[in-house]
């Protein structure tokens, strides 16, 4: 079992905007596949600032995935600019972006991309290992972000003992525990069953109420309706731009 | 990141593939074992081959029909064996010619026609006691010594007379309760009057050299047939100084005694303790640079195995590779991972092949009485060999896995 959590808060907080974190300019991507040239962005620009919680909508093959992979400083867009905590990351070298994806950038996934044979306590302290912490605070640090999402009774599982929300629950504690910037999540409900689904936006709630910026990317709009922005993108265009609770 | 971080990582994914790893390692355990096996042997027996063979005493050297030690090939052998026996005419010949220059000659000849077993009354040795003619110099020429009674006389050699001395094993057997001296013991059918004893010296490769009795040569030629045997002759030469010096009038001395002229070539061979060891360093060259070959290709094909092996580890572990650095590892933590790893399967390979080799090693020498040894020159070769194989064979692969894209191997199945 895991820890019950709030309900959905009715009365959702709001947190005015903060510093500039990711401002992208004319931002493009094209694929080559043999002969024929795909344009997954066509010219993107958005800026997002600390304390938004912000989802990224539009239908299956509409750029989502991509924008959201260079966000997280996994791609390099083709043509345009990214500037991330007011730094082009097109002038940063392999190093700074390893950097920025260890300790400024949350990421989870749609297919939880935990490292099978690892319990979670292990998955979670991952980035840690990788920033250098010594393995008392690593141990003490993984502990409490797993408590944070529910699974302080389950440190010792494997990925393959626990269910689908559960390791998402484990991505999350894993994109959260080296307290970055920003969190990104690419479609985190998309393998999971509805009511797990809205238990994981239910932790996003959570997460956004402590403090965390959050970027949900989903093609669902009862999933996007957690958010307090929602941009809409069409293929490889942003169509609308829109700040429904505000 | 931390070097036992790295460490941990690489324990945990080669324990994934147990048996592989383990076959993976077992080329790099031949290899090490093959080499460390022989040099731990050959060090350990170095010792005590060393003392066998240095079986003559202080500044002697041998002269005989046959080389001694050396085994030799077809053709060689063909060549020594239509040699003429050294006679006793000769090596009497010989001794007087050494006259003045060196007093100790010690002719001998050693029973050749099969085990010979020694009776007294109703008693009798195994079969297999060295039974042999000599002269008064035998004790320093082998380093024997007398322990009761007396070495032979030049008169007990001119006279021929049917005395015998025997060795501490022979004494044990025949004469278990009493004393030796002057007793008749039998060496088939003839009778020899016991005038010493030998004392004690252990064995020599695993055979003792207490198992022997000893008779004047001409009494020993006398009654098993003069022609059927070649003389050794064991010559001292009077100091260190003189050594080399000695050895060429002693060629000198052998040529004339053979009748050879001056284009032939010597029809014996002369052999000192040390050329005798020499020929067996030689041998254990031949047989290091053997071991050194073996182990060189066995190690050889490991280090292929250890590089396909990683191959194959980091395509498999690709998504593995994109999500570490999806979460922040760089691409010198992702190489230094698989580099660690290919060093950690070819050094534990190494280890277990040192061990594997420093134990048979030792269970050969103790087994022909040999001291135990470590051979610490020859395993840090191998551990530093082991360390340069994995870094060498996983750095291709540790730099594939490092090099590859986040998003691409991210999205590999
Ligand atoms: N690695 C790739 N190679 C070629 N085309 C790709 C690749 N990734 C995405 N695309 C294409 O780019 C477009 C946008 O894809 P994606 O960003 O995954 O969309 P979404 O996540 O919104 O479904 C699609 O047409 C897709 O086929
Ligand atoms: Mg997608």
């Amino acid at each position: 079992m895991i820890a019950p959590l709030p309900p959905v808060a009715t009365a959702r907080s709001y947190r005015p905007p903060g510093s500039l974190v990711i401002r992208i300019e004319g931002v493009t991507k094209l694929y080559r596949m043999g002969a024929e040239t795909v344009h997954a962005l066509r010219g993107v620009n958005v800026e997002i600032r600390r304390n938004e919680y912000l989802a990224i909508m539009g239908p299956s093959g509409s750029g989502k995935s991509t924008l959201m992979n260079m966000l997280g400083c996994l791609d390099t867009p083709t043509g345009g600019r990214y500037d991330f905590n007011g730094k082009n990351v097109a002038h940063m070298v392999d190093d700074e972006l390893a950097e920025i994806r260890n300790r400024e950038i949350g990421f989870v996934f749609q297919t939880f991309n935990l490292l099978p044979r690892s319990d979670a306590l292990h998955n979670v302290e991952l980035p840690l290992v990788y920033a250098g912490v010594g393995p008392a605070e690593r141990r003490e640090r993984a502990l409490e972000a797993l408590k944070n999402v529910g699974l302080g009774d389950r440190v010792h599982h494997k990925p393959n003992e626990l269910s689908g929300g559960q390791r998402q629950r484990v991505a999350i504690a894993r994109a959260l525990v080296n307290r970055p910037s920003i969190l990104l999540a690419d479609e985190p409900t998309g393998n999971l069953d509805s009511r797990t689904g809205e238990e994981i936006m239910a932790l996003f709630e959570q997460l956004y109420d402590q403090g965390n910026t959050i970027i949900v990317v989903t093609h669902e709009e009862d999933i996007a309706r957690h958010a307090r922005r929602i941009v809409r993108l069409r293929d490889g265009l942003i169509e609308r731009d829109e700040r429904p609770g505000a | 990141m931390l070097l036992s971080e790295i460490l941990r990582m690489a324990f945990r994914s080669l324990g994934v593939n147990k048996l592989r790893s383990f076959l993976t390692m077992s080329g790099i355990t031949i290899g090490v074992f093959s080499v460390i096996g022989v040099m731990t042997t050959v060090s350990a027996m170095r010792g005590s081959i060393e003392t066998g063979l240095s079986f003559l005493g202080v500044n002697m050297f041998q002269i005989g029909k046959y080389p001694n030690g050396i085994q030799l090939s077809g053709e060689n052998r063909r060549r020594v064996e239509q040699r003429r026996n050294i006679t006793l005419e000769q090596a009497q010949r010989y001794r007087q010619l050494m006259e003045g220059w060196s007093d100790v000659v010690c002719l001998k000849v050693f029973n050749r026609d099969g085990p010979v077993q020694v009776t007294y009354a109703n008693r009798k040795t195994e079969p297999g006691v060295n039974f042999g003619g000599t002269n008064e110099h035998f004790l320093a020429a082998n380093q024997y010594s007398i322990e009761a009674g007396r070495n032979f006389t030049p008169e007990d050699v001119d006279l021929g007379r049917p005395f015998a001395i025997i060795g501490q094993d022979v004494l044990k057997r025949l004469f278990p309760s009493e004393s030796p001296l002057g007793k008749m013991i039998k060496v088939g059918s003839r009778t020899y009057t016991v005038v010493g004893t030998f004392a004690a010296k252990g064995s020599n490769f695993g055979q003792s050299q207490d198992d022997i009795v000893m008779t004047p040569i001409t009494r020993f030629l006398s009654d098993h047939g003069a022609a059927r045997f070649s003389i050794t002759i064991a010559t001292q030469a009077p100091s260190q100084e003189v050594y080399n010096e000695t050895v060429d009038r002693a060629i000198t001395a052998m040529r004339m005694v053979r009748s050879l002229q001056a284009e032939d070539e010597n029809d014996f061979e002369l052999y000192s303790n040390d050329s005798l060891i020499a020929v067996f360093a030689q041998v254990a060259d031949i047989v290091r640079a053997g071991a050194l070959v073996i182990s060189a290709i066995a190690l050889l094909a490991a280090s292929v195995g250890i590089m396909n092996i990683m191959l194959v580890s980091v395509t498999e572990r690709t998504k593995e590779i994109g999500i570490r650095k999806s979460i922040g590892a760089r691409s010198r933590s992702i190489l230094m991972q698989f580099l660690i790893e290919a060093v950690v399967l070819s050094l534990s390979g190494g280890m277990v092949g040192i061990l594997l080799g420093v134990v048979t090693g030792n269970a050969l020498a103790v087994w022909l009485n040999a001291a135990v040894v470590f051979p610490w020159d020859w395993a840090a070769i191998g551990l530093l060999t082991c360390t340069i194989i994995g870094v060498t064979a996983g750095l291709y692969p540790a730099l594939k896995a490092a090099r590859l894209d986040p998003i691409e191997s991210l999205r590999y199945e």
